[in-house]
């Protein structure tokens, strides 16, 4: 598949705005500036890059507790993200939702969701409400490894593969459910092999590659689009920093990972990656991904500061939106 | 106007809406080839095809989910779950998605859903087929709950679910489908929020909806032969509830009774009761009563499950004890 320079680097754009606005994020939370659970995805960004990029603007998305990554990707502005971090009036959601509820409807953005698994089922409504009206989109849905072991996980496969339905289910295996290792609680070393169970596809990606997810996802989107019906696609990838930041707190001396098996992954980096890639392609300079990143430190100290500087929500308006209408 | 029953009344609300707005569509567990369990949807495949009247697998938590996901897609679904009690396994998309979604996103997303469920005992099904959980609704914010009793409410009720933008939880008694009664044709609207006084009396306000608003109207004309002059108001939504119309009652006859079907504790007559203390309460002359099921699973044997059931003679015993 032959990507294009711009779109390359367009991805690699995406991967530097998660990794740099998280890594913002991860150090505001741990000076207590930001409240609340924050989780991010730090050494996961190619699974979210790779998979929206291959999507059309028309396209959806579902998102999860840990979905900075995917909003980002998907388009999401870093002012108005990180104003609602910090529960801020301008923020996407009014300073109503947070870290785990940002969403941008404009963009496609069905939500990112608090409970695990619970967007499975609406990332299926979501493809059927393109059946029904003969749209020609598709809705892409991002869970974790512990999502797969959620009734939502099977029952939503086994609807969307009936009914054919335009969506394809990306499992990012980072695996750990919170500080649970994955293969202690699943009945399978690889979540794709589930699919088998729903007669669709199921394919095992290397998820640290964007260039792999861009290229599998762009497959699975086409199937999709042409009516085939759904497609799994896991993506084994790491998270490098903890279930939620500051988890240390409640864990104690606790550990449930070693630091090597941490630094095994941190080496297989999906930035460094791309970098090399990169170089090693003679397509891209070093000067033109050090502008993305130069670009990137700007956009993100204005949205910190958009952040600081927005008001906060009136009291009064603790009751607004409970109803439309 | 036509008489016809509560079950025909919502089929023809359904046919009306889905002729009148290509979004809405169906979907649940039965509810295409075989007409619904309870017939409601009767005749629409035939009529509106695969794609609008949709059979789904028994999986509530995902036909919950999807209708969520479909309404945020554009579309006005309508969720059948085949009763209620199923419903409590599609509890988490309901409450933690259904009713959060608009005000969680900052009210930048809607969510038009109607979820249908019958509910209700008397049929001796045992404890797992005949609960009334209308208090579960009710308690949480962001949800309308809309629960007629008569044909007539079915249909506008349902019509007015259907054209608004929020989820609704629509429950109907299972033991309503056959009962009969005036239902206008075509357009024919109930507004949500606004209690029907059936029956005007200046002794006791009996407050009530669903199936017992038939025990409260029978108790009542048994009262009238001793004596005893009760006004019977049925709420049809219990959110947006019309406290109003309960207070301007109970101002006038100085004693309420709530009756219904759900569990006496911490349900829906806990709270209406709560509501007429808070805003009528120097009108009262005697504490607010409750008349529901008792706080049991509902059991199979006919005699013990109307033991455990509110009935007219339950209205009326407590009503004398109180006048």
């Amino acid at each position: 598949m032959d990507l294009g320079k711009d779109k390359m680097l367009e991805m690699y754009r995406m991967m530097t705005r998660i990794r740099l606005f998280e890594t913002q994020v991860r150090d505001l939370a741990t000076a207590s500036e930001i409240p609340g659970f924050v989780h991010v995805s730090i050494g996961e960004e190619a699974s979210a890059t790779g998979v929206c990029a291959a999507l059309r603007p028309a396209d959806r998305i579902t998102s999860t507790h840990r979905g900075h990554g995917h909003l980002i990707a998907k388009g999401g502005r870093l002012d108005r993200m990180m104003a609602e971090i910090f529960g801020k009036r301008t923020g996407y959601c009014k300073g109503k939702g947070g870290s785990m509820h940002i969403v941008d409807f404009s963009l496609g953005i069905l939500g990112a969701n608090g409970i695990v698994g619970g967007g499975i089922p609406i990332a299926t409504g979501s493809a059927l409400a393109a059946v029904v009206t003969q749209r020609d989109e598709v809705t892409a849905c991002f869970f974790g490894d512990g999502a797969s072991n959620e009734g939502t996980f099977h029952e939503s496969l086994n609807l969307a593969a009936v009914w054919k339905l335009p969506v394809i289910y990306v499992c990012e295996n980072n695996g750990f459910g919170e500080f649970t290792p994955m293969q202690t609680v699943t009945s399978v070393t690889d979540i794709a092999v589930r699919a088998q169970a729903y007669g669709i596809p199921g394919i095992v990606i290397d998820g640290n590659d964007v260039l792999e997810v861009y290229r599998c996802a762009s497959e699975a989107i086409a199937r999709a689009r042409a009516g085939e019906g759904p497609t799994l696609i896991e993506c084994k990838t790491y998270r490098w920093e903890g279930h939620v930041v500051g988890e240390q707190a409640f864990l104690g001396k606790a550990s449930y990972r070693s630091e090597e098996e941490v630094a095994e992954w941190k080496a297989r980096c999906p930035l460094i990656r791309f970098e090399k890639f990169a170089a090693e392609s003679g397509m891209i300079s070093a000067a033109e991904l050090k502008k993305i990143r130069a670009e990137t430190e700007v956009e993100l100290e204005a949205a910190v500061k958009f952040a600081r500087e927005s008001p906060l929500p009136d009291p009064a308006e603790v009751t607004d939106d409970v109803f439309s209408g | 106007m036509a008489q016809i029953t509560y079950r025909e009344a919502l089929n023809q609300a359904l046919r009306e809406e889905l002729d009148r707005d290509e979004r809405v569509f169906i979907m649940g567990e039965e509810v295409g080839y075989f007409g619904g369990a309870f017939k409601v949807t009767d005749g629409l495949l035939a009529v509106y095809g695969e794609k609008r009247v949709r059979d789904t697998p028994i999986a509530e938590l995902t036909i919950a989910g999807a209708g969520v996901g479909a309404a945020m897609g554009g579309l006005k679904p309508i969720v059948e779950l085949m009763t209620i009690n199923f419903g409590l396994l599609a509890m988490d998309q309901i409450v933690n998605h259904a009713a959060k979604i608009h005000y969680m996103f900052g009210g930048r997303a809607k969510v038009p859903l109607v979820i249908r469920a019958p509910q209700g005992a008397g049929h001796q099904l045992g404890a797992q087929h005949s609960q009334s959980l209308e208090a579960y609704f009710l308690h949480c914010p962001g949800l309308l709950v809309a629960i007629p009793a008569t044909p007539a409410d079915a249909k506008g009720l349902l019509k007015s679910c259907i054209r608004q933008d929020n989820p609704v939880i629509f429950l109907e008694h299972e033991s309503l489908y056959g009962v009969k009664g005036d239902v206008p044709e075509g357009e024919y609207l109930t507004p949500l929020g606004q209690a029907s006084v059936l029956r005007e009396g200046k002794d006791i306000t009996i407050v009530s909806y669903s199936k017992c608003v038939y025990d409260a109207v029978a108790a009542a004309e048994a009262l009238e032969n001793e004596g005893v002059d009760a006004e019977v108001i049925d709420l049809r939504t219990l959110n947006p509830l019309d406290t109003a119309t309960v207070v301007e009652s109970v101002r006038k006859t100085g004693k309420a009774m709530v009756v219904y079907e759900g569990w006496r504790t911490g349900g829906a007559g806990a709270e209406i009761a709560a509501q007429i203390y808070e805003a009528a309460f120097d009108h009262l002359d005697a504490p607010v009563e409750r008349v529901a099921t008792l706080d049991t699973p509902i059991p199979y044997n006919a005699r013990l499950e109307k033991a455990a059931l509110p009935g007219a003679a339950d209205i009326v015993k407590v009503a004398e004890r109180m006048v």
